[in-house]
């Protein structure tokens, strides 16, 4: 499944591998948070290029410092109407500093694309036919022009209508 | 709405991108509701509703419990007309519906009330501007509601929704919010609980954000009658609630989201007091019609309340005539609103919660003059707080979730007390009707309560007593098997005679009731059966 990263379509490079089968198989695998805490030991040894996939309502303080040893990590939109994984973003990258790559999976569409940006994810998956995933890319550059200025700050490095008003009136003052 | 009506998004997909936006499928049509933030409207505001409500509508529109606007009849194609007219006086239906965190409402005196501590639509647009679009609360396990209030009278009803917040002082004089969280009606309902006694004005932000993560994260989102905070509260209990909000806050605070005080200032100056002119306390002219025009003076009983500034009222305007849709009002009102207020009024215009419209600064001697404009516009019902002033939700005229009607009883009701002496003689009486257990009439909380539920296909009316939305919050306690559409008025005159027979000097009837208790009423209610 491709995904859309950077304002491209690109062919996905990771493969989620599930519990059962070996990783030798493919070059970047994902793996479970179950699979990680069961076999961490072993995996650190293997020095392998990990992802993790995180269950939307595990909270990203139960793996910890380790983060940082995975690559990529996907969060999970069940539905699109299920919105924990907001949440989890911003924990990754406001509070734990997570610096990787941030992927949402599942039923995602343009509707979500600007939010999901905001909240700190740099890839989503994207499914369908060509006419399709063309469609998805054009929904995502207009997902990211429609809103000029946010009105909060979030993970993205937007500013906030309120901290450009003080820019604003800082500028008036040094003037 | 190009890509649904082209088929490129399903209903599926497109429902809950229309909620968000304010439109909804009703029993007949499509539904739009308008966000009125925290009930303010301007002249030109309400002219265009007005035009609205003719040009895309049936020349009416429906005043909310939550202070908002619904039109009950736009065609889904005409929808983005509606939403650019709106757009071109700065209103909108962004987050009106939806699991997100809905439009913010405030005590309708706002800025014209004697007991505030501070006008608490400063920090109901702080709060609107914080959640609209925000990112991370977009798709909550349900919708979320925030009322604030400036003052210890809660005319916001703090105590019944999500968040509650109620300005105060701490001991060292500083404002801040005492806040109320899991509050709510519908079929569980709760009155919420304190889970901060003082929280500092410029950390409201941050403490309201990690409120809403804590809920993102745990609310219950496999069945949506359980997904609503109050039932995380009440599951976990308000301490621990607290105490996770708590640790939630402390990893929050202290960042971007604390608001600059030329932020707040900035915001704050569009909430500035009108020039008020220095007035004697009295005035003769006004004085002189209240004793000779006794319409006027009953009206002025009941309608004006107690201003801040020497010389000016505030005035409510009853959106429930006799044999009336509670909160319904024609395109020519709200004209006819709108020029009152442009004229005598600083250009304020007011919705309230009970579904009523304030003119919130009127000079004493403008009075009369308004009043015989609202009367002349079939606006001069002199019933506020009084039986008639039902809270109604649409029932099973309108909404495909309800069990019974709703507005015919109500219309029945006001009809079996239409004698205004009476209705003053009764004195404050909040009833309010909810059409089925989602409480949009706020039953819980009528000082009469009325649920309408459906029996083998009849329509049946379960009665409560004794609820308050006020600050002595409390939920109605259900007084006995319910009574038919043809009995329920009978019923409820049965419960005021009881009350009125019973009563001491100067009693409302939720006072009497929760000093007697059910007992005389049930009595008065079941004895013959």
């Amino acid at each position: 499944m491709p995904v859309i990263k950077d304002g491209q379509l690109v062919e996905d490079d990771w493969t989620f591998m599930p519990d059962s089968v070996p990783l030798d198989e493919v070059s970047r695998p994902v793996i479970s948070l179950a699979r990680w805490q069961g076999e961490s030991r072993a995996l650190r040894v293997r020095n392998l290029r990990l992802g993790l996939r995180l269950p939307n309502d595990a909270d990203p303080a139960a793996v910890g410092a380790e983060l940082h040893r995975f690559a990529l990590i996907e969060l999970e939109f069940p539905t699109f109407r299920d919105g924990r994984a907001y949440s989890q973003a911003r924990l990754l990258r406001e509070r734990h500093g997570y610096l990787g790559e941030l992927r949402a999976v599942g039923a995602i569409g343009r509707d979500q694309y600007f939010f999901l940006d905001r909240c700190g994810f740099d890839s989503v998956t994207v499914a369908g036919d060509e006419a399709e995933l063309a469609r998805a890319l054009e929904g995502w550059f207009e997902a990211m022009a429609e809103i000029s200025v946010p009105m909060q700050p979030a993970s993205d490095r937007r500013p906030p209508a309120s901290s450009l008003r003080e820019r604003r009136r800082a500028a008036a003052g040094a003037s | 709405m190009a890509r649904r009506l082209s088929g490129d998004l399903d209903e599926d997909r497109f429902k809950p991108l229309r909620l968000m936006n304010g439109v909804y499928l009703q029993l007949h049509a499509y539904m739009l509701r308008v966000a009125i933030p925290y009930g303010t409207l301007d002249s030109r505001e309400m002219c265009r509703l007005a035009r609205i409500a003719r040009v895309y509508d049936r020349g009416y529109g429906h005043f909310t419990t939550r202070q908002n606007i619904q039109f009950n009849w736009p065609k889904l194609a005409e929808v983005p007309d509606i939403l650019a007219d709106l757009a071109e006086v700065e209103m909108h239906a962004i987050q009106t519906s939806g699991n997100c965190i809905r439009n913010v409402t405030a005590d309708h005196f706002a800025g014209a009330a004697a007991d505030e501590v501070e006008d608490p639509r400063i920090h109901a647009e702080v709060i609107r501007q914080w959640s609209t679009l925000h990112p991370e609360f977009s798709f909550l396990p349900r919708k979320f509601k925030i009322a604030v209030t400036g003052a210890a009278r809660d005319r916001a009803a703090i105590n019944v929704h999500d968040i509650g917040l109620q300005m105060l002082r701490n001991e060292a004089g500083e404002p801040g919010f005492r806040v109320v969280v899991g509050g709510g009606l519908g079929r569980t309902p709760i009155v919420g609980p304190t889970i901060r006694e003082f929280l500092p004005k410029a950390e409201l932000l941050s403490y309201l954000e990690a409120i809403l993560r804590v809920y993102n994260r745990l609310g219950r989102r496999d069945n949506p009658f359980k997904a609503r905070i109050k039932i995380l509260v009440a599951s976990v209990g308000g301490d621990v609630f607290a105490a996770m909000v708590e640790e939630e806050w402390q990893a929050l605070r202290g960042g971007s989201l604390d608001l600059p005080e030329e932020e707040v200032a900035r915001i704050a100056a569009y909430f500035a007091s009108p020039p008020f002119e220095a007035l004697p306390a009295q005035d003769t002219g006004f004085e002189a019609m209240r004793f000779e025009d006794r319409d006027f003076a009953r009206w002025c009983r009941t309608n004006l309340h107690a201003h801040k500034q020497q010389g000016y009222a505030i005035l409510s305007i009853s959106l429930k005539p006799v044999g009336g849709v509670p909160g319904d009002a024609t395109a020519e009102q709200m004209e006819a609103v709108a020029d009152l207020a442009e004229r005598y009024g600083q250009d304020e215009i007011r919705v309230s919660h009970e579904q009523n419209l304030v003119l919130p600064h009127i000079r004493l001697r403008d009075v009369h003059a308004v009043w015989q404009g609202l009367v002349a516009a079939g606006l001069g019902a002199a019933n506020i707080g009084l039986v008639s002033d039902i809270i109604s939700c649409p029932g099973l005229d309108y909404c495909n979730l309800a069990n019974a009607r709703s507005i015919p009883v109500a219309q029945r009701i006001a009809t079996r007390f239409a004698d205004l002496d009476r209705q003053h003689d009764i004195g404050e009486l909040k009833l309010k009707i909810s059409g089925c257990i989602n409480a949009c009439g706020h039953h819980h909380v009528g000082h009469i309560g009325i649920l309408g539920v459906d029996k083998k296909g009849s329509e049946f009316y379960q009665i409560t007593l004794g609820g308050s939305a006020g600050e002595d919050a409390s939920l109605g306690d259900i007084v006995g098997p319910a009574f038919s559409y043809d009995d329920v008025v009978d019923a409820v005159e049965t419960l005021v005679e009881t009350y009125v027979g019973l009563r001491e000097k100067g009693e409302r009837f939720l006072d009497a009731y929760r000093r007697l208790g059910p007992a005389p009423f049930k009595e008065a209610l079941y004895a013959g059966h």
